[in-house]
């Protein structure tokens, strides 16, 4: 710690090179926490998957619809916990690019289903009793304003009104929280019960019908054994089903987009690449300027090692800096929340990416710092002071 | 005074030394055959025209270089035998330098420099501040304790050069041209400094210098002609 102010006082040299130096690697760590936060957006819902449910689609693709009767049977079928549904509503309040997840559910066995979704049990008895309520989560409440008590009018890209209208207006009975930081509190659900009626007001070909099953088995040791009795039930029905775990079923949603890890992975080990060079030359260069002081600091009695260490620090502290600096001005610009209106509603910069971005740093300055390092510590004394 | 001598006063004994430098299929001998011994408490110069060898012999007996031959008792230890890391915890020990162009470092103040060869030393910061003031005080330098290296004029430097070597209290001060690098005026503040801590603090110091001026201020002065000591200079 007694050597900080002279590492300090040698970085500080040439201000404008460190300067330079320090935001390239500041860049870099803005740009991993970004992509972090991305990566978390779009594969976070694998990780929060529950691993005792399962989704329930048609074999062909999520587009087709089941029917409702399936329900039931599967409930009936050994393992099974819990059955819910869901139905892909593809609405739009005000404009196109007020993009968020609303569904038909049923809210009883909903809510036990996905406990991570939090409602006061007074907003719950509301939605219960009310059959155009919807609840809403925290984000989107928040975005648009609303608050429990307002009138919402959605247009439906898919369901008409009996009169061929596609506007269909909700009373936001409740606002749900997330359990977790990575929860998606985006999504408006409302009442399966009232979505159908409606479909069937207007002798609608898809009535009884929902878009995907999830099921909570007794035993997640089950769940394969489940999902093949689920597609064995409805084998050769008119409605086939492929079951998989809720986290493939996410994974696939994800895959749609690209391997989200080995993009990540390809642009920030460029950009690291990149960072290594900069640093390194600058750090090269550093020792090279001071060859003359590095040759009175060991005159006057400092050991190669701690020579070594001083360089070695030096790097340390200014890869540390930046990349704190970098993954700080991460954290602050993503914890708004996402910032594409809908499209990517868990994006945050998750505490253990900022823990492996520190550590980023610290490799980089070790990285960085190791051959000017070993130039310093091999200096021959009396060589040295020649070039002061 | 720090250190040890041998039992009959001796702090410097250089016996049979001789240097050569590689220089791609050529071999330079540099000093040859030397011997030479300082008693503890002298003020020596060694003079010599350039490339004689003196800041050579300086580097020999401060133990930043090594004999080719011969070997090199400073302070009752042999030097040319200590590995590295000895070397370093030994100078850290027995030597102060002071060099020509003062050599330093421009991003640390008067008191850091000063203060740069206590911190190899268990010395807390309290104690090493007091040492630094001592040091600076006996300079004449105190008032310019907060000032950088490039506001200080040649001659500041060079005190804060000399606080530095003796801050530790060593041994042996060596001197590489303390005075080559100042006019006149400054020069003579250098070497006034140099004579009091001889006289009055007991400091053994080996001083190199082209100038006869300089040279008359220490108590003995030998002279180096290619490669070979005498005590008169060699025509």
């Amino acid at each position: 710690m007694k050597f900080l102010h002279l590492v300090w006082g040698n970085l500080m040299r040439k201000k404008l090179r460190t300067a330079l130096t320090l935001l390239s690697i500041v860049v870099a760590f803005l740009l991993f926490g970004f992509l972090s936060a991305i990566k978390e957006a779009l594969t976070g819902g694998v990780s929060i998957a529950g691993a005792n449910r399962l989704i329930v689609r048609h074999k062909v693709s999520i587009i087709q619809l089941l029917p409702y009767s399936y329900k039931a049977r599967m409930e009936r079928l050994p393992g099974v916990a819990l059955v819910t549904h869901q139905t892909w509503f593809g609405g739009i309040y005000q404009d196109p690019k007020n993009f968020f997840m609303q569904c038909p559910v049923d809210p009883e066995s909903f809510l036990a289903m996905f406990p991570e979704f939090l409602l006061p049990p007074a907003q719950k008895a509301a939605w219960l009793q009310t059959r155009t309520g919807a609840i809403v989560g925290r984000k989107t409440a928040e975005r648009f304003g609303w608050k429990v008590g307002d009138r919402v009018p959605i247009v439906s890209t898919i369901w008409a009104q009996p009169d061929g209208s596609r506007r269909w207006t909700f009373d936001i009975v409740g606002i749900f929280d997330g359990r977790e930081k990575n929860t998606d509190t985006t999504p408006l659900f409302f009442r399966y019960d009232y979505f159908d009626e409606v479909r069937e007001q207007g002798h609608s070909w898809d009535r009884g019908q929902v878009g995907w099953y999830t099921i909570r088995v007794s035993d997640p040791a089950q769940a394969g054994a489940v999902a093949k009795a689920v597609d064995a039930e409805f084998e050769n029905s008119s409605a086939e089903t492929k079951t998989e775990p809720e986290g493939a079923f996410v994974q696939a949603w994800v895959n749609q987009v690209g391997n989200i890890a080995l993009i990540t992975a390809s642009i920030l080990g460029a950009v690291f690449f990149t960072i290594l060079l900069v640093a390194g030359n600058t750090m090269s260069q550093s020792v090279r300027e001071r060859i003359g002081e590095l040759g009175v600091l060991k005159a006057i009695g400092f050991t190669n090692g701690q020579v070594l260490a001083m360089v070695l620090l030096e790097s340390c502290v200014l890869a540390l800096l930046g990349g704190g600096l970098g993954l700080g001005l991460a954290w602050l610009a993503t914890s708004h929340g996402d910032p594409t209106g809908g499209y990517l509603p868990m994006f945050f910069l998750p505490p253990r990416d900022l823990l492996v971005g520190l550590g980023f740093s610290l490799v980089l300055g070790v990285v960085t710092g190791v051959l000017p390092a070993l130039q310093a510590m091999r200096l021959r004394v009396a060589e040295a002071l020649r070039r002061m | 005074m720090n250190g040890t001598t041998g039992g009959d006063g001796v702090l410097v004994a250089v016996e049979g030394v001789e240097k050569v430098f590689h220089r791609g299929s050529e071999d330079i001998h540099v000093l040859k055959d030397l011997h030479l011994t300082v008693p503890a408490g002298q003020f020596l110069a060694l003079m010599g025209p350039s490339g004689s060898g003196k800041s050579t012999l300086l580097n020999l007996i401060g133990g930043l270089d090594r004999p080719t031959q011969g070997t090199v008792h400073v302070a009752g230890e042999r030097v040319d035998q200590l590995s590295d890391h000895r070397l370093a915890s030994w100078r850290a020990r027995h030597i102060g330098f002071v060099f020509q162009l003062y050599n330093l470092m421009p991003v640390l103040t008067a008191e850091r420099n000063v203060e740069l060869p206590l911190l190899l030393t268990p010395l807390s910061k309290a104690e090493r501040r007091r040492h630094v003031e001592a040091a600076l005080a006996m300079v004449g330098l105190s008032a310019r304790a907060k000032h950088f290296p490039r506001t200080l004029s040649g001659g500041e430097q060079q005190r804060v050069g000399i606080a530095r070597g003796i801050v530790t209290d060593p041994t042996l001060l060596l001197c590489d041209e303390p005075t080559g690098d100042l006019d006149r005026k400054s020069g003579d503040e250098i070497l006034d400094l140099l004579q009091a801590l001889n006289r009055e603090h007991g400091k053994t110091i080996i001083m190199v210098t082209h100038d006869p001026h300089a040279s008359a201020r220490a108590s003995r002065t030998v002279y180096l002609n290619k490669g070979q000591l005498s005590s008169a200079p060699v025509n």
